[in-house]
C-alpha cells in the first residue's frame, strides 16, 4: 500500500509523529494533594503550591511513579531506573510557577514501540521515543469578556505522561490506529482513561513533507488536536498546506501551530514564538527519582494481559480471525465478556454472537457493555443451546431478542415459551409421514426425478413444527421415506 | 569572554518578562558582560568526567501516597489575587 | 539590666521565677523597636501580636504548663511566609502579599511558645550582602566606626534586618535565611552569633525560595547557647520540603559547654586569599590560638576549589533564582502593572516596577546562564564545580573534624560604598559561598571589636549534619574571646 501523495510537481511523503499527552489516572495532583477529579468549580481543585505560591514545595505522587512505569512497561519500553525532573520554563497565563516540572534528559521511560493494526489486517511497529512525567497547566477561558482572559487553576499540577513517538507513521490512517492502539494501552492498564473529549489525553501532531527516500523536511507542530478526528483531518489539512508551501517554491516554517477544530484549519501560534527557549535545568526543589529493578518487576507482575497478546491469543488458542479478534480485544471488558460467554462453548460461534448479535443489539440500544441486559453467562448458555441442538440458530434469534427485552435466562425462555427442539424420532417421524401422506402429487414428482422438490418437504416438516425440529434430522428422515 | 549587545540584552530581558527601554538595555550589556566576564574564569578549570552535582541532599526522594489531601480553599487561593471574578483568576486577553 | 539585654536563656529563667512577665519583655523589646527605628531593621512591626502571643504564655507560666521558648520574643526575616501578616522580601513586587499560611519553621519557633515582634527588613529576596537592595530602604547597623562616628554602617545582608535587630536589642534571637553566607556574614558584622545548619535540617516550606539547592534557614542569636537552643526547634523533618531530612534533629544546647579536647581543626590554605586585611588575618590567628588553648589540634588542609567557588555560585545561584522569581507575574498576587495592553505587556511591565534593580540583574544573569547555547559552558560547568567543591571537604574531613575560617572579607563597611560594584559587593560572599555550594553547616561566633570599633568574628564549619560540633567549639571560642561589646553602651568590651 502507498501512502504517497501526488503534487503537482512530483510525490510527496508524510513524515508524522506524536506527541501524545495522557492524564495519569490518581485521585490527587503530581506534586500536590489536591483532587484531580473532571468538571469541578473554577479554582477549587487547587493547593497553595498547585498556585504556586511564594514558598510553596513538590512533593511527587507515589501511584503516579508507578502509573507512568506500568505504561512503559505496557509499551515494551527501556524503564530507566535513574530519571530526572527538571523546570522547562517559559511564561503563560495558566502556568503558575513561570515553569513546567518536566523531564527532559533524562525521562522515566525510554525507548518502546506499539504494534498498530491496518484496516487490510496487516500490522506495522511505530517507534516510541520516550515517555515521561509531567505538571500539566490550567486553562485560560478567552470568550467570556472582551478584554479579559479568566484562568482556572483546577487542572494545573494533574500528571500527565508525555508519550513522544518516532517520525514513523506515513498516512492520517496509520496516526489514527497509532492513537487507538495507545489508547487501548492506556485503557487495559488502567493509567489514563483516554477520555479525548474531557481533555485527559490531548495529541500534537508533528508533520513535514518529504521527496521519497529523501531527508526528513521541516516540520510543524500542530496543538490541540484533541479527537482521533481531527487528527486525521489536521494531517490532511497541514499536508496540503505544506505541499502547496513547498510546490510554489517556499519553505515551510518550523513553527507551532493551533488547530481550529470549527474552521478546520491550522493557523500559527504566535504566543508561542519565543518559546524555543525553555531554558531547562534540573528543579532544585527534587531529587533525582531512583527505583530499583526489582520495583520495576513487582509492577511487571501485576501487567494485564495487553490488547496484542490477546488478540494473538484469540487467533492462535481459539482459532479467530484476525478481524473478529481485533473487534473483540478493542475494549478490554469485551474481551472478558467475549472469555466469559465462551467458556466451555465453540469461541468461533461465541465470537459471531458477540460481534454480531450483541454488539449489534447494544449499539441499536445505544448501550455500553457495562450496561448490557444480557450477561456474558447468558450469551453462553444460549450458544451452548444452539451447540447441543436444544434450539436452532434461528430460534436462538429469537430467543436473544427475548433476553435482550426482558435479561431473562434462555433456558427459561426456551423453557417458557417451549422452542425446544423436537429430538423425539418417533415424532419427528410422525410429522414426515403426515407431510408424504398429504402430498401425494409431490411425493410422486419427486420420486420421478425432479430432486429440487426436497427443499419442499423440508420447508413443510419445519412448518409444521413450528421449527423446532433439527433440520438436519428431518433431512434424514425425509431422504429415507421419499426414496 | 562573552559581550552583550545592546540587542542580546533586550532579547535577554524579554525571556525573562522585564520591561527595559532602549537606554536600560544599553546600559545592561556591559553590566551583564562585567559579571559574566567574571564568570568565565570556571573555563579554565578541567572539568572532564566530573559529574554535575544538582543537590547536595543525600536522600531518597521523597513521595507522597495518592490521597487527596489539599485544595479546596478556592478563598485562599484567590485572596491576594490583583484581579479575580466568579472564582476565576482574571488577566489581560491572551491572544492565541 | 534591662529587659532587652537578657539572653533567651536568662530571660526563660526569669519568667520562670515571675521576676518579670512575657508582656513585660515583650514590651520592652517593642519600646525598643520604637526608640531604633531609625535603624530601619523591621518592614512591618507587630506588636499587638507579640503581646497577645505574651499575654498566652503568661497563663502559661502562671498554670506551670511552659513551653520551651515561651515568651521570648523574636524577629523574622521577611522572607517567611506569616499567616495574616504581610510577607514582602523586601519587594515591591510583594509589598502587599499577606499569606494565608505559615512557614514550618515559624510555626515550630511559634508553637514553642516564641512570640512574633515583627518581620524583619533584608535585601531585595535576599539578594545581597549589605542590607542596601531592599525596597524598604537599607538598614543601619547599631554599631559604630570610631573614626567616623556620623557614617552610617552596614549590618551586612542578606539577613540584615535580622542581625541588627539581635545586637541593637530589638529581638531576643531572629530567623534568617542564608544562600551564600546571609546568616553568617551579618552576625560577623553585627557581633552576634548565627547558625546556618546543613541543607535539609530546616524545612524550606513556607519560605520564599531564592536558590533552592543553596537555601537555608538558621538562627540569630547573642550566644552560643541562646543560638542552640533556637536551632532546636527551627530544626526538624518536613514532609511538605521533598529536600528536608529525616534525620533525628539532637539537643543542641547539650553540645554548649562540652570539652573540644582532642578535635582537629582544619585551617585551609586557600582561605589565606591575597589582599585579606590583617586585622580578620589576626583575628583567624587568635582564634587558632583560642581552640589549641581549649586542647584541640591543628590540622593545615586544603580545599584546592576554592577560588572557583564564587563564580560557581554565581552562575547557580542567578540561574536558580530566575526561575524561582517567574512566579510573580502579576497573576494571582502582588503587584500588577496593567497599562492596557496585552498578557505580555502586563508582565514586563509587572516585573521591571516590582524588581529592583539587583533582583533585575540576577534574573538576567539566570536567564543568561540557562539559555540555549550557554548552559553547558554555564551551569553544567558550574554543577561539576559544585562537586569538586564537596569533594574537597569530603576530604579535608578526613582530616579534621571542623574548619575555622574568617565569616567574611572584612569588617562592616559604609553605606552606599560598594553598592554600585557587583561582582565587588559579591566578594564579600568569598568565606561562606563554599559552605552552601556543599551543603554545609555553619556558625559565626563574635569575637572583638576591630580597632575602629567594628565587630569582628570567627566561621566555624562542620562535617554534613554535625551542628553539634559547631556548637561545641563555637561555645568555647566565645568563652575564650569574652566578647561584651555592646552597640549602645560604648567601649564595654
Amino acid at each position: 500500500m502507498s501512502n504517497l501523495i501526488k503534487g503537482n510537481t512530483g510525490e510527496w511523503e508524510m513524515v508524522i509523529g506524536l506527541e501524545v499527552h495522557a492524564q495519569v489516572t490518581a485521585q490527587s495532583k503530581l506534586f500536590s494533594g489536591a483532587a484531580t477529579e473532571f468538571g469541578a468549580e473554577p479554582n477549587t481543585q487547587v493547593s497553595l503550591v498547585d498556585a504556586a505560591m511564594p514558598g510553596m514545595l513538590p512533593v511527587i505522587n507515589e501511584y503516579c511513579i508507578e502509573q507512568a512505569v506500568r505504561t512503559g512497561l505496557g509499551m515494551n519500553a527501556k524503564i530507566n531506573l535513574h530519571s530526572v525532573f527538571e523546570r522547562k520554563n517559559y511564561f503563560y497565563a495558566d502556568l503558575p510557577q513561570g515553569y513546567q516540572i518536566s523531564q527532559y534528559l533524562h525521562p522515566v521511560v525510554g525507548l518502546g514501540e506499539i504494534e498498530i493494526d491496518m484496516e487490510d489486517g496487516s500490522t506495522r511497529k511505530i517507534g516510541v521515543t520516550r515517555l515521561h512525567l509531567e505538571q500539566d497547566a490550567g486553562k485560560s477561558i478567552h470568550d467570556q469578556h472582551p478584554t479579559k482572559s479568566f484562568v482556572d487553576l483546577n487542572r494545573s499540577g494533574c500528571a500527565l505522561m508525555e508519550i513522544v513517538s518516532e517520525p514513523d507513521m506515513r498516512s492520517p490512517e496509520e496516526a489514527a490506529a497509532y492513537l487507538n492502539k495507545l489508547r487501548m494501552i492506556l485503557r487495559y492498564l488502567g493509567t489514563c482513561d483516554g477520555n479525548m473529549e474531557e481533555g485527559s489525553m490531548r495529541c500534537d501532531v508533528n508533520l513535514s513533507l518529504r521527496r521519497p527516500g529523501e531527508e526528513y523536511g521541516t516540520r510543524t507542530e500542530t496543538k490541540n488536536v484533541n479527537s482521533i478526528r481531527a487528527v486525521m483531518m489536521s494531517i490532511e489539512y497541514e499536508t496540503q498546506r505544506q505541499m502547496e508551501v513547498l510546490e510554489s517554491g517556499g519553505q515551510v516554517v518550523q513553527e507551532t501551530r493551533l488547530w481550529d477544530p470549527n474552521k478546520l484549519e491550522t493557523r500559527s501560534m504566535r504566543s508561542k514564538e519565543d518559546a524555543h527557549d525553555y531554558r531547562y535545568f534540573p528543579c532544585p526543589d527534587l531529587l533525582p527519582l531512583e527505583f530499583d529493578q526489582a520495583y520495576v518487576d513487582k509492577i511487571k507482575a501485576t501487567l494485564p494481559e495487553l490488547p496484542d497478546q490477546k488478540k494473538h491469543r484469540f487467533t492462535q488458542e481459539f482459532g479467530l480471525s484476525l478481524y473478529d479478534a481485533s473487534v473483540l480485544i478493542a475494549e478490554q471488558n469485551r474481551a472478558f465478556y467475549f472469555e466469559e460467554a465462551a467458556k466451555g462453548n465453540d469461541p468461533k460461534l461465541t465470537a459471531n454472537w458477540v460481534i454480531n448479535e450483541l454488539l449489534g443489539a447494544l449499539n441499536k440500544a445505544g448501550l455500553d457493555l457495562s450496561e448490557s441486559p444480557v450477561n456474558a453467562k447468558q450469551l453462553g448458555q444460549l450458544v451452548a443451546r444452539i451447540s447441543d441442538n436444544t434450539i436452532s440458530g434461528k430460534i436462538a434469534k429469537d430467543v436473544f431478542a427475548i433476553m435482550v427485552e426482558t435479561s431473562q435466562d434462555p433456558d427459561t425462555i426456551i423453557e417458557e415459551k417451549g422452542l425446544k427442539q423436537v429430538t423425539d424420532t418417533g415424532a419427528i417421524e410422525k410429522i414426515v409421514d403426515e407431510v408424504i401422506a398429504e402430498n401425494p402429487k409431490m411425493v410422486e414428482e419427486y420420486r420421478s426425478g425432479k430432486d429440487k422438490l426436497f427443499g419442499f418437504f423440508v420447508g413443510q416438516v419445519m412448518k409444521k413444527s413450528g421449527g423446532k425440529i433439527n433440520p438436519a434430522a428431518a433431512n434424514e428422515l425425509l431422504k429415507k421415506k421419499l426414496a | 569572554m562573552s559581550k552583550i549587545s545592546k540587542e542580546e540584552a533586550k532579547r535577554i530581558a524579554k525571556l525573562a518578562r522585564i520591561a527595559v527601554t532602549d537606554e536600560e538595555a544599553e546600559k545592561i550589556g556591559p553590566d551583564l558582560s562585567n559579571i559574566l566576564g567574571w564568570i568565565e574564569q570556571l573555563a579554565e578549570l578541567n572539568t572532564d568526567n566530573v559529574e554535575p552535582l544538582a543537590n547536595v541532599a543525600n536522600i531518597d526522594l521523597k513521595k507522597r501516597k495518592d490521597e487527596v489531601t489539599d485544595g479546596d480553599m478556592q478563598q485562599d487561593v484567590l485572596a491576594n489575587a490583583p484581579e479575580s471574578m466568579e472564582g476565576f483568576f482574571v488577566v489581560p486577553k491572551v491572544v492565541e | 539590666m534591662s529587659l532587652t539585654d537578657l539572653t533567651i536563656k536568662g530571660a526563660l529563667e526569669g519568667l520562670k521565677k515571675k521576676e518579670f512577665t512575657a508582656v513585660e519583655l515583650n514590651q520592652a523589646h517593642i519600646d525598643a523597636m520604637a526608640k531604633h527605628k531609625d535603624l530601619n531593621c523591621y518592614i512591618t512591626e507587630t506588636a499587638g501580636h507579640a503581646l497577645t502571643q505574651a499575654a498566652e504564655s503568661d497563663k502559661r507560666y502562671a498554670s506551670g504548663n511552659t513551653l520551651k521558648l515561651d515568651g521570648i520574643p523574636l524577629g523574622i526575616k521577611d522572607i517567611y511566609c506569616t499567616k495574616g501578616i504581610r510577607t514582602t522580601v523586601a519587594s515591591r513586587i510583594l509589598e502587599n502579599f499577606v499569606p494565608t499560611y505559615e512557614s514550618t519553621v515559624t510555626s515550630q519557633l511559634f508553637a514553642a511558645g516564641a512570640t512574633c515582634l515583627g518581620k524583619l527588613n533584608l535585601d531585595e529576596f535576599a539578594m545581597g550582602c549589605s542590607n542596601e537592595t531592599s525596597y524598604f530602604g537599607n538598614v543601619i547597623s547599631p554599631w559604630k566606626s570610631k573614626s567616623e562616628p556620623n557614617k552610617q554602617l552596614v549590618p551586612g545582608g542578606s539577613s540584615g534586618g535580622s542581625a541588627a535587630a539581635v545586637a541593637a536589642r530589638l529581638c531576643m534571637g531572629a530567623t534568617g535565611t542564608d544562600t551564600g553566607g546571609s546568616i553568617r556574614q551579618p552576625a560577623a558584622l553585627t557581633g552576634i552569633v548565627g547558625m546556618k545548619p546543613t541543607y535539609g535540617r530546616c524545612s524550606r516550606w513556607g519560605i520564599v525560595a531564592f536558590a533552592s539547592s543553596l537555601d537555608q534557614a538558621g538562627m540569630f542569636a547573642r550566644t552560643v547557647e541562646d543560638t542552640a537552643l533556637l536551632m532546636n526547634h527551627a530544626c526538624g523533618h518536613d514532609e511538605k520540603d521533598s529536600t528536608s531530612s529525616p534525620r533525628e534533629v539532637p539537643d543542641f544546647t547539650q553540645s554548649v559547654g562540652q570539652s573540644i579536647k582532642g578535635l582537629k581543626v582544619g585551617i585551609p590554605d586557600e582561605y589565606r586569599i591575597d589582599g585579606l586585611p590583617e586585622e580578620i588575618t589576626a583575628e583567624w590567628d587568635k582564634g587558632i590560638e583560642w581552640l589549641k588553648s581549649e586542647g584541640a589540634e591543628i590540622v593545615r588542609i586544603s580545599l584546592p576549589h576554592t577560588k572557583y567557588a564564587l563564580p560557581t555560585y554565581y552562575i547557580i545561584n542567578p540561574a536558580e533564582a530566575s526561575s524561582n522569581l517567574a512566579r510573580y507575574d502579576g497573576v494571582r498576587y502582588g503587584l500588577r502593572v496593567d497599562e492596557g495592553g496585552n498578557l505580555n505587556d502586563m508582565y514586563e511591565k509587572t516585573r521591571a516596577a516590582g524588581f529592583g534593580p539587583e533582583v533585575r540583574r540576577r534574573i538576567m544573569v539566570g536567564t543568561y546562564a540557562l539559555s540555549a547555547g550557554y548552559y553547558d559552558a554555564y551551569y553544567v560547568k558550574a554543577q561539576k564545580t559544585r562537586r569538586l567543591i564537596l569533594q574537597d571537604f569530603e576530604k579535608a574531613y578526613e582530616k579534621c573534624d571542623f574548619i575555622l575560617t574568617p565569616p567574611a572579607p572584612s569588617a562592616a563597611f559604609g553605606i552606599g560604598e560598594q553598592i554600585d560594584d557587583p561582582i565587588q559587593m559579591y566578594l564579600n560572599d568569598v568565606f561562606t559561598v563554599t559552605v552552601n555550594l556543599a551543603g554545609l553547616p555553619g556558625l559565626t561566633v563574635p569575637t572583638s571589636l576591630n580597632s575602629d570599633g567594628r565587630p569582628l568574628g570567627l566561621q566555624l564549619i562542620g562535617r554534613s549534619f554535625d551542628e553539634e560540633t559547631l556548637f561545641r567549639a563555637g561555645a568555647a571560642i566565645e568563652k575564650c574571646a569574652n566578647f561584651k561589646a555592646h552597640p549602645f553602651k560604648g567601649d564595654a568590651a
